[in-house]
């Protein structure tokens, strides 16, 4: 593998603050180059903080992070030329049609023709973009011009990509594309840095870091972040979920109790156990249910299981 | 109890020669939290707009708590409350501001004022904090600050845009628990997103694309009877090479990488594993998992949206 087990990006005790907010506390991970790791985690969590750390523009106040090889603190400039990074207003212009961006883009980056070109038939391929290349980016829907910001920044070869919250605002459909094209490019071996405040997209990662508050909950892979809480987690579907919901709510082994749209999502200590447990309570007290069976945890069931821990419940 | 409180039937909005909702036919009924999806560009806002009383329909009928929005949009827009979570507050006004400028917005009477603020700010948590600056607030209270101020007047329907988008899972828990309260009380709660762990919340879905309502239902049925083919899990080295292998193959409609695995689209999975399988081996791919899984909201949408004809599901 070589450069594949090599270390992109090594953030060690980072913290910044900002007057009145501790936006990033004593933050610790590191990623590899052929690997796409995110931060995952609420508005205010400190990504963007963090993001923009790595990205040689915001100076730590404690804490050192290396990333392409080059200290952010003492080189600031050098990370600058070997990374990608797209922020949240990432510039297109919009009187200017899709090719003339990423030409715009290329020349900034120094890309040569040829190189551009060829790069740019490969991005707008993964985009699912090609048919779309002489509309005016301005015309483009919500999820077009973030994909095109995507080929915008992505179209020199950087070792490193810094991208903040690319997929914000964008549906499902656009979101898989942006995701295709970012896989598309690991072959080249590079580290991809990416984060996002919707948590089912932590499984799309490699390997997440969770934050809360400025803090590291985990750093690992998805299936084992939720591996954590494997038979812990119980749906019971009911015709009034409401009503089932306050028959189980506060039944033994019942650490929280939720409502969605077709029943009760419970967390348990032990699903297999409680499941003839809950099914018993239900029908003595005369409520109606067609199901409760075992479902697969969310990263979502384990940040708030991590929080609810930390803090004491509430 | 259970007269419907939406009936939209045969509903179209024509620009020009654009036809952004095509006929489109549903009920919600009161008490329910009817979820509204759909890409960029579907026809959900427009949907919205003509069910706000904001867009005069081309055709059709739409009533909203029992008033025909073409013939009295003026009455409509007194029945209804609206929130997103990005563009209901005054950053700038304080919390009790806020809560005094969408009770003179909304008419409401003086003989009740006192006592809905105050219900308002025992809602949000806010009591006693009636003079801070709403922009200091953190998401989760501004979230519920915005949603006591869209339900002053008491309107039998709430609109919801995205309204937890970006807020950390407790806060968002919290929210739809008082969404779940509302509903319970009679409210009937018009949810649009593009973010699927939200629309699990909701009781009802329906999921509109090109203008045309193409499957609807609870979450559940949804995942269990929309979704067009089966879907596969696999996990194998090196993935790349397993992507190659699998993709525009006969009988797989599509491939999606999720971190280490890829999600296959195939007609009948039973019969796929071995094919997917022995493919894989052939293409020398270390093979560790072929088993099929349950298909996510997620899945189920790009599903129904990535299609070149979309069918009438339900």
């Amino acid at each position: 593998m070589g450069q594949a087990e090599q270390v992109a990006i090594d953030v060690k005790r980072l913290t910044r603050g900002f007057p009145g907010v501790q936006a990033v506390k004593e933050l610790s991970f590191h990623v590899k180059y052929g690997e796409i790791f995110g931060l995952v985690g609420p508005d205010g969590a400190g990504k963007t903080t963090t993001m923009r750390m790595l990205a040689g523009v915001l100076a730590p106040e404690q804490g050192s992070a290396d990333v392409a090889g080059f200290d952010v603190v003492r080189d600031p400039e050098s990370v600058k030329h070997h990374i990608s990074y797209m922020s949240q207003r990432f510039g297109l212009y919009e009187d200017l049609t899709v090719d003339e961006n990423i030409r715009f883009y290329g020349d900034i980056f120094g890309v040569k023709k040829n190189k551009r070109l060829e790069r740019a038939a490969q991005l707008l391929e993964a985009a699912d973009m090609a048919r779309f290349r002489s509309r005016l980016a301005g015309k483009l829907s919500g999820g077009m011009k973030q994909k095109l910001g995507l080929i915008c920044a992505l179209i020199h070869t950087p070792r490193v990509i810094l991208l903040d919250e690319p997929t914000n605002g964008v549906d499902p459909v656009s979101r898989r594309d942006f995701w295709k094209i970012l896989y598309s490019l690991l072959g080249e071996g590079v580290a991809i840095l990416t984060s996002t405040a919707y948590l089912d997209e932590a499984e799309r990662c490699h390997r997440v870091a969770l934050l809360h508050e400025g803090r590291l909950l985990f750093c690992d892979t998805p299936t084992l972040l939720k591996s954590r809480l494997q038979n812990s987690v119980l749906l019971v579907t009911a015709p009034d979920p409401r009503k089932a919901s306050d028959a189980i709510a506060a039944a033994e082994g019942v650490e929280s109790a939720m409502l969605v749209g077709d029943g009760v999502h419970l967390l348990v200590d032990d699903a297999q156990r409680r499941i003839a447990q809950l099914r018993e309570q239900l029908s003595a007290k005369g409520v109606a249910f067609n199901s409760i069976e075992q479902v697969a945890p969310s990263v979502e069931d384990v940040f708030v299981h991590a929080v609810e821990a930390t803090s004491g419940g509430g | 109890m259970n007269a419907p409180s939406v009936v939209v039937k045969d509903l179209v909005k024509r620009f020009g020669d654009f036809v952004a909702v095509d006929h489109i036919s549903f009920e919600a009924k009161k008490g329910e939290i009817f979820g509204f999806l759909g890409p960029n560009g579907a026809g959900k806002s427009t949907t919205i707009r003509m069910l706000c009383g904001l867009l005069h329909p081309t055709s059709g009928i739409a009533m909203v708590a029992g008033t025909d929005v073409a013939k009295q949009p003026e009455v409509v827009r007194r029945k209804i409350g609206y929130m997103s979570q990005k563009f209901s507050l005054y950053n700038d006004l304080t919390v009790i501001e806020n809560v005094n400028f969408f009770a003179g917005m909304y008419e409401v009477s003086p003989a009740v004022l006192p006592e809905r603020v105050a219900w308002a700010l025992e809602m949000a948590g806010l009591r006693g904090r009636e003079k801070t600056m709403t922009a200091t607030l953190a998401a989760g209270w501004k979230q519920r600050l915005a949603l006591g101020c869209a339900v002053l007047h008491k309107p039998p329907v709430l609109f919801l845009d995205e309204p937890t988008s970006g807020v950390d899972p407790i806060s968002r828990r919290q929210f739809w628990e008082l969404i779940h309260q509302m509903a319970a009380e009679g409210v009937t709660v018009f949810v649009t997103t593009h973010y699927m762990d939200e629309a699990e919340y909701c009781n009802r879905l329906v999921l509109i694309y090109r203008g045309k309502i193409v499957a609807s239902g609870s979450p559940a049925e949804l995942k269990r009877d929309a979704m067009h083919g089966e879907l596969l899990l696999v996990e194998g080295e090196p993935l790349p090479g397993a992507i190659e292998a699998l993709q525009n193959q006969n009988g797989i409609h599509d491939v999606a990488v999720f971190g280490n695995a890829l999600h296959l689209v195939v007609e009948d999975a039973k019969r796929a594993v071995p094919l997917v399988r022995q493919r894989l081996e052939e293409q020398r791919v270390k093979v560790s998992r072929v088993e099929p899984i349950r298909p996510s909201l997620e899945d189920v949408f790009v599903s129904l949206t990535t299609r070149e004809q979309p069918k009438e599901v339900v």
